[in-house]
């Protein structure tokens, strides 16, 4: 009985709001990218250099503002790989995407050595400053990824460019008669989540922390990539579950269940998205045209 | 004939790109290129020891190529490789240390029937979901990497372990496998002409590398010579085509992730018995991903995978002696990396070629 009710302290889901915080961010990535039909298992490695770049940026400028746009700039310049070769030259993205993961993982820890000459931990940095609401302290990012939710629905659900995106992941060939440039479209869309998986990892490392540790990612890509799928490529729904994502991680850490390990409790995330993507909970469906390059004239 | 020399150029003409790409990460660490690959090459291949360590890292990667490449000939793509390799090494780590009293031959292979049952249940779970329900084998065998990481790194080890180390209790003699040093002092091979080359200070290799081999050998024959790998592969080229030509297309997906989680929990079976001894945290080092890229390199061939595992095999072990000499090891996970991008640019390459061939034909 106590369990359940440490279960549901104020202070325990206000902090949920700090573990969800990279989960929303790449999973509104994630969103734009599936929506425009291509699929993104970067985000992960995104993050993890993003992480590293908010340290590198906010250590040598002394400022983590400059930290937050190096961030933004590493997940970019890992999206600009993805795109260039995926969507330009169609390539396969599962194949390029998982070449950038084991890039990440051995780039950073390679500057780690280069830069600073360690292996595991860099030296601190300066951190975001943190905001007082409800007693509870958050980074800026935070705030950002969940004012970012409502702006990621009213770009992709009443614009016309967010329309066009749409299209594009359901039908290429009729949004491209309709004369929408399919690959421009698609090359935006993963800019935009590589940008905001950058700045899932700056989160990491400069608002949470103030340092870089070698793969602090720790698999949040993949969560992220979870909640969009268990939102259904949904930005409101995608935020509700990273949201419970991060609960999740929240209870694991901070709750001590007697009759569960908590080890456990962390594989929720990943239990249930498999559960809602085979259809045993309300059906995830992708969109259409999900992983398949576009070639102009054929169908 | 003339295809197999054309990808295997292709192959070699990546790596090749790939080296010279790392040569400017190794400038940027202030290294000289040439010492870097100096150590590259006397670290992998520059002895007779050094070459078998190499195959010793080959190994796993081996097998999880293999357990990426036969979904990929049904038209699957088996992220998966980590977590089957996780499983089967929890498995057989388990069986490993749990059991005593077993004669030697018999608790090893428990051990490996062990680990090939849980990898298959690992990929029968994201083959059954495929077949009957269309869930993207891709996101299911993510998500199952992260369950197996919790249900044994996370969960099984704190259940089991014993003192501080991050690991399964040491598993008993009679789980070892058989390590290549080892032969020399066994009663009738060992008195077998040159057996004592194997017989080398330092020398890790053990007899799943033959595993892998054998491996090799029945996916070859699998695929190529029996109506279960034809029927695999026409799921592959054309699933709705080999569906209307009287082939479950559901079994073939099922029985192909299922084989494919078997060979991933070899690897697994083979770095907890014949490499660590136990199952411990961080042994599956991403294995399962640079699997990837060595079922990319080897073009999904068994024996092309057997060839890219060795030369996968053979930067990691290099890449030791990089470290050893002052510069950084993680150059090698960089160039694997750029491997894999310039194995998949080229493949683009090689398509638009063709198609600007075709279009030359048709005017």
């Amino acid at each position: 009985m106590e369990t359940i009710a440490q279960m549901f302290t104020l202070p325990l889901l206000l902090i949920s709001f700090r573990y969800a915080t990279p989960l929303i961010l790449a999973a509104l990535g994630g969103v734009f990218n599936e929506r425009s039909g291509v699929i993104n298992i970067a985000l992960e490695g995104m993050m993890l250099f993003g992480a590293f770049a908010a340290v590198y940026g906010s250590g040598v400028t002394g400022n983590p503002w400059i930290g937050v746009l190096y961030s933004i700039g590493a997940g970019l310049a890992f999206a600009l790989i993805l795109a260039i070769v995926c969507v330009t030259f169609k390539a396969d993205q599962i194949v390029v995407a998982t070449g950038i993961n084991i890039f990440a993982s051995g780039l950073t820890i390679y500057f780690l050595q280069v830069l600073y000459g360690v292996a595991g931990t860099s030296p601190r940095a300066p951190r975001l400053p943190s905001i007082r609401i409800l007693g509870m302290r958050y980074n800026p990012i935070t705030l950002i990824a969940v004012a970012l939710v409502p702006i990621v629905w009213f770009i992709l659900f009443k614009t016309p460019w967010g329309l066009r995106i749409r299209s594009i992941g359901e039908h290429p060939s009729a949004a491209d008669t309709l004369g929408i440039n399919v690959n421009r479209y698609r090359f935006i869309c993963v800019l935009i989540s590589g940008a905001l998986a950058g700045l899932a990892g700056a989160h990491l490392s400069i608002g949470e922390f103030s340092a870089f540790v070698r793969e602090m990612s720790q698999g949040r890509g993949f969560i992220a990539l979870a909640a969009m799928i268990f939102g259904k490529w949904h930005p409101v729904g995608a935020f509700g579950a990273a949201l419970l994502f991060g609960y999740a991680e929240a209870i694991s850490i901070r709750v001590d269940f007697a009759f569960i390990p908590s080890e456990l409790i962390r594989a929720i995330p990943y239990v249930l998205t498999i559960i809602v993507l085979a259809g045993f909970i309300g059906k995830a469906i992708p969109p259409k045209a999900i992983g398949k390059p576009y070639f102009k004239g054929e169908d | 004939m003339i295809n197999i020399l054309i990808e295997l150029g292709f192959a070699l003409f990546s790596i090749v790109i790939a080296l010279l790409v790392g040569i400017a990460f190794i400038l940027l660490a202030g290294e000289s290129p040439l010492d870097a690959y100096h150590a590259l090459y006397i670290g992998s291949i520059g002895s007779w020891r050094e070459f078998l360590n190499t195959l010793w890292r080959a190994t796993p990667l081996i097998f999880t190529g293999f357990a990426l490449a036969l979904p990929f000939k049904a038209g699957l793509f088996n992220i998966g490789g980590e977590g089957q390799l996780l499983v089967g090494g929890f498995a057989a780590g388990f069986v490993g240390f749990y059991f005593t009293g077993i004669p030697g031959g018999l608790h090893v292979a428990l051990a490996i029937i062990a680990a090939i049952a849980a990898g298959a249940l690992w990929g029968l779970i994201p083959g059954i979901l495929k077949a009957y329900k269309g869930a993207h084998e891709v996101i299911t065998t993510i998500m199952l990497n992260y369950i197996a990481i919790q249900l044994t790194i996370r969960y099984g080890i704190e259940r089991y372990r014993i003192g501080g180390r991050q690991a399964l209790p040491t598993i008993q003699d009679s789980a070892k496998l058989l390590r290549f040093n080892d032969l020399a002092e066994l009663p009738v091979v060992g008195s077998l002409p040159f057996i004592e080359a194997f017989a080398l200070p330092g020398l890790r290799l053990h007899f799943n590398f033959i595993l892998a081999l054998l491996a090799a050998l029945f996916l070859w024959y699998l695929l190529w010579k029996t109506t279960t790998g034809y029927e695999l592969r026409a799921v592959g080229f054309n699933a709705s085509a080999a569906e209307y030509g009287g082939i479950s297309s559901k079994k073939t997906i099922i029985l192909s992730m299922v084989i494919a989680g078997a060979l991933a929990g070899l690897a697994g079976a083979g770095e907890a018995l014949g490499t660590h001894h136990t199952f411990m945290s961080g042994m599956d080092a991403g294995l399962g991903f640079t699997g990837i890229a060595v079922a990319l390199l080897g073009r999904n061939h068994p024996f092309g995978i057997v060839a890219a595992g060795i030369l996968f095999g053979a930067l990691s072990q290099g890449g030791l002696e990089m470290q050893f000499v002052g510069i950084p090891s993680e150059i090698v996970t960089i160039i694997q990396a750029l491997v894999i991008f310039f194995v998949a640019g080229l493949q683009m390459l090689k398509w638009f070629l063709l198609k600007q061939r075709e279009k030359g034909e048709a005017e």
